[in-house]
């Protein structure tokens, strides 16, 4: 029943605007697989063009070996969850699932049996009478999954699902759309602007930017290799620092800004004398015994229970941002105090300077 | 939009098409023409501006033009005197029996102004009741109600609800923390009223005051009946196009189009305004009525009290007169169901000529006007947006000329609809569906498209989504937009007068005529059936819709 989806060289342009320029991607079978991006890079508009809203005028879009592009979209055979639910507010929660069913020439026990399954699937069993304004917004968004799978479509298609909801039922909403759409195994491609949730809920994610996509990767990887910066920088934080290649080899001498030295392996062969990104998240800093690493001076602390956050002054113009787990540290430094801290060599990303793209050995965009 | 491998042709291009073909027929052509006729001499030597050296040359036509804008402006200015401050009023305080009087006041808001025109001639006419009574029990004189004064005094009365109902509207949706913050900030009283509130309704009272502009100047019936001497313009107009002196339906078009020219200049200066004050607010905190206490409380309630009074007094007296005994003209001894009975013998093709047009019209204009309504909301393209303009025109467009051109375009020709049932109903469908269209629009907006495409989704095509999820989603809409459209539609004359024949007389007509001919107490028995069929259907409307107000 699940499909590939095949979307070959696709464009699309609003006049002179271009909102996808020539993107291919594959979309396998059975997997959960993300958009991810800032508001405005297209991942709306790709997700609208797999649906049909949105016409595809360059490339092709194809379930399985079948191109869609001109079939229209009541006849494409996908579920879509909206990012306002889209509930049918005339139609009882039972009304609202049934009705993609009884366009699909089924016997009427069968339809029932259906709706009872897939009600019961994303437990909405006791508002099965109620009209969409008696229902919270959690409620409303299992009627709207429920309504989309229901009919046992090829491909489910979400747009912000949970975008609507508060933090709380966002993760308990999160884990259920993660179950019912491993339960099923559906194509799903979903789309969201939430770094977390992408990280949280897919099988892989492509993080996009103005049209392209930057990286197709699974979750761990997308946060700890990221291709390029603005992968790095859309995912998590991290601290931008310049440095020298030393020397080249095997292992590779960076000196920083700060005039530490930093040695490390596994990057692509570089020039001696080259300058180069060095991107450190705030966790990937260590302290370091007096003396050793980089020396900075605490300009903010901040307590957040789990963590401590500082602002460092480490003499490279910026502040830098250090995280420190409370229960590994011996004790908290004030503002004002001199700290010496290094970098985890095994954690942190190195990018070209002029193309931004990562100098790490083996990490790929997979832009196809 | 996108053409790309030619234009799929669906249900709703062909619904485009429907509405081209409709409005172009019916609106664009008879627009066109007069346009044209209002170039052309009665020699047909092509075009010429005589007629409107004519209208421009001559004091008589000049002195129409000045009439009409004369008395539609202070008309204007004294319903805006008195609406808002009575929507003030009965918002911030509590009024009892203010549902009833709401009730009332749409009434006579609805009811046609030609019979508010009537029942103050009867009441203070040359030989009114209550002239005479004044007369023979103190001996005064009233003052002339003819001309001027009593054109000015039934638009006043008719159609400050307009914007009483307007004013009340945008009050109503005005949070009430903005007063809290403006008294937080030392702004009182009147300082408060003038300082935040006014400037914040003005907006909506401006939009109100156009309609009433529009409808006050396009309004033949009360000019016609009380003006006596004092011509306006749609009197003109009929004037030259029916009398037998006149019978120039060139210099009338003229006329028309100067009077379009007036009335598009209004609207669109209104709408410029509008566009840029344009306030939004969040309504977290509707306003609640205060309870009024001592002289200001009892003062509240006679003001409110007695401007329901006056707006309703036309209708209740009309009610009141039609059970009295009439001797051929005369009025006779006496109360009794004779009117109605010689009403029933006389014009009953009238009362069964009404319902029958009525219906056909008002099916119509619920189908043509759910279906465009959708076009011009969500299938946005150069069509739809030419639709959202003929919808509007109407507005503009007195119904005299209306009727005038509609017939001059199809009195000959290859389509001849002159003197045929389907002229009026066309008619009817072209001046009242825009506010079907408006407010089924207007919800349609508030709704996510995405229902729709979830419809889609679910393997619905364009006809079935619309009939089984977004139409049933427009219902509240399309009915409170159907009540004002029914209502208008029975109640038509201006138009009508152009259009019928003798045997497609409706009620209004009927009235009008009897009116003319001193049959008094028939035409009051008329207004009655026909009041009571509009009180009839607007409770009817509150009931179904469980609503306490009809939307403007």
């Amino acid at each position: 029943m699940a499909v590939e989806i095949h979307i070959k060289n696709t464009m699309k342009k609003y006049e002179d605007n271009i909102v996808i320029k020539d993107l291919s991607v594959t979309i396998n079978e059975g997997e959960l697989f993300t958009l991810l991006g800032p508001s405005g890079c297209g991942k709306t508009t790709l997700l609208r063009m797999i649906a049909g809203f949105n016409s595809v005028e360059h490339g092709t879009i194809a379930f399985d070996r079948t191109v869609i592009n001109d079939i229209p979209v009541h006849k494409r055979n996908f579920g879509m969850v909206f990012q306002n639910y889209a509930i049918f507010p005339n139609m009882t929660v039972y009304r609202n699932i049934e009705y993609g069913l009884k366009n699909k020439h089924l016997a009427k026990t069968e339809i029932a049996k259906r709706v009872e399954e897939i009600m019961e699937t994303v437990q909405i069993t006791p508002f099965r009478d109620r009209y969409p304004d008696k229902l919270s917004g959690g409620q409303q968004q299992r009627v709207a999954l429920a309504r989309a799978i229901a009919v046992r479509p090829q491909v489910l298609l979400m747009d912000e699902p949970l975008s609507n909801l508060d933090a709380k039922l966002r993760l308990e909403m999160r884990e259920a759309i993660r179950e019912i759409q491993k339960k099923i195994g559906i194509t799903t491609v979903y789309v969201t602007h939430d770094q977390e949730e992408a990280l949280a809920i897919s099988d892989r994610i492509a993080i996009m930017n103005k049209g392209d996509i930057q990286q197709i990767e699974i979750p761990e990887n997308i946060y700890s290799r990221p291709y390029n910066t603005f992968v790095a920088d859309f995912i998590g934080h991290s601290n931008r620092l310049e440095a020298v290649v030393e020397a080249a080899g095997e292992m590779v001498k960076l000196k920083m800004e700060t005039g530490a030295v930093v040695e490390m392996k596994g990057l692509k062969p570089l020039k001696q004398g080259c300058r180069v990104l060095v991107y450190v998240r705030p966790e990937e800093f260590v302290l370091c015994p007096e003396g050793k690493g980089m020396k900075g001076k605490v300009l903010v602390k901040q307590f957040l229970g789990k963590y401590i956050n500082y602002l460092m002054d480490l003499g490279t113009g910026a502040p830098v941002e250090i995280s420190m787990d409370t229960n590994s540290v011996e004790r908290i430094c004030k503002p004002g105090e001199s700290v010496w801290v290094s970098v985890n060599t095994d954690r942190i990303n190195i990018f070209d300077i002029d193309t931004e793209v990562t100098l790490m050995r083996g990490v790929e965009n997979h832009v196809l | 939009m996108s053409f790309k491998k030619g234009i799929r042709f669906d249900f709703w291009s062909f619904v485009t098409v429907l509405s081209m073909v409709f409005f172009g027929m019916f609106l664009v052509v008879p627009v066109g023409r007069m346009v044209i006729f209002a170039f052309q001499g009665k020699e047909d030597v092509g075009f010429t501006l005589e007629n409107f050296v004519k209208f421009f040359s001559r004091a008589y036509y000049r002195k129409a033009l000045f009439n009409s804008l004369k008395v539609v402006l202070l008309a204007t200015i004294l319903v805006i005197a008195i609406g808002v401050p009575l929507a003030y009023v009965t918002t911030a305080f509590k009024i009892r029996g203010k549902r009833v009087i709401d009730i009332l006041i749409i009434i006579s808001m609805l009811s046609p102004p030609f019979i508010g025109a009537y029942s103050w001639i009867l009441m203070l006419g040359r030989n009114g009741v209550i002239t005479n009574f004044v007369k023979d029990v103190f001996g005064w004189k009233m003052p002339d109600i003819y001309g001027f004064t009593g054109i000015l005094l039934v638009f006043t009365l008719k159609l400050f609800p307009y914007i009483y109902m307007y004013t009340k509207g945008a009050l109503k949706k005005m949070d009430a923390s903005l007063g809290e913050a403006a008294e937080s900030l030392g702004y009182h009283g009147i300082r408060k009223v003038l300082g935040i509130s006014l400037p914040l309704i003005a907006p909506t009272v401006l939009a109100g005051a156009t309609i009433v502009f529009l409808r006050a100047f396009a309004d033949y019936g009360t000019p016609r009946l009380i003006g006596e001497g004092y011509s306006t313009m749609p009197v003109i107009i009929y004037q030259e196009w029916v009398s037998e002196t006149g019978n120039n339906a060139y210099f009338a078009s003229a006329v028309a189009l100067i009077m379009m020219l007036v009335a598009a200049v209004v609207f669109l200066l209104q709408q410029r305004i509008s566009g840029r004050k344009n306030y939004s607010m969040s309504l977290l905190n509707p306003p609640k009525p205060k309870q009024l206490k001592g002289v200001s409380n009892f003062l509240a309630h006679g003001l409110v009290y007695l401007v329901a009074l006056l707006a309703t007094l036309p209708q209740i007296y009309i009610v009141c007169i039609s059970f009295r005994n009439t001797k051929g003209v005369m009025w006779a001894e006496g109360y009794g169901f004779g009117n109605y009975l010689t009403v029933f013998s006389k014009s009953g093709a009238s009362i069964t000529n009404t319902f029958k047009f009525s219906l056909i019209a008002i099916v119509i204009v619920v189908v043509m006007g759910t279906l465009f309504a959708y076009l011009t909301v969500r299938r946005k393209n150069i069509f739809s947006k030419v639709l959202d303009v003929f919808i509007m025109f109407p507005y503009v467009i007195p119904g005299t000329i209306f009727g005038l051109i509609l017939l001059m375009s199809y009195n000959s020709g290859p389509i001849v609809l002159g003197g045929t049932v389907a002229i009026l109903i066309i008619a009817y469908v072209v001046r009242r569906m825009p506010y079907t269209v408006r407010s089924s629009a207007a919800i349609l907006r508030q709704i996510s498209p995405s229902i729709d495409e979830a419809s889609a989704s679910l393997g619905y095509g364009a006809v079935s989504t619309f009939f089984y999820v977004t139409m049933p989603v427009m219902i509240p809409g399309i009915v409170s937009g159907a009540i004002l459209s029914w209502i208008t539609i029975i109640n038509e004359l201006s138009s009508t007068l152009m259009l019928y024949t003798s045997k497609t007389t409706t009620m209004s007509v009927a009235i009008f005529q009897e009116i003319n001919r001193g049959g008094y107490g028939t035409a009051a028995a008329l207004s009655t059936i026909l009041t009571v069929t509009m009180v009839a259907s607007l409770l009817l409307f509150f009931k179904l819709t469980k609503s306490e107000d009809i939307d403007l």
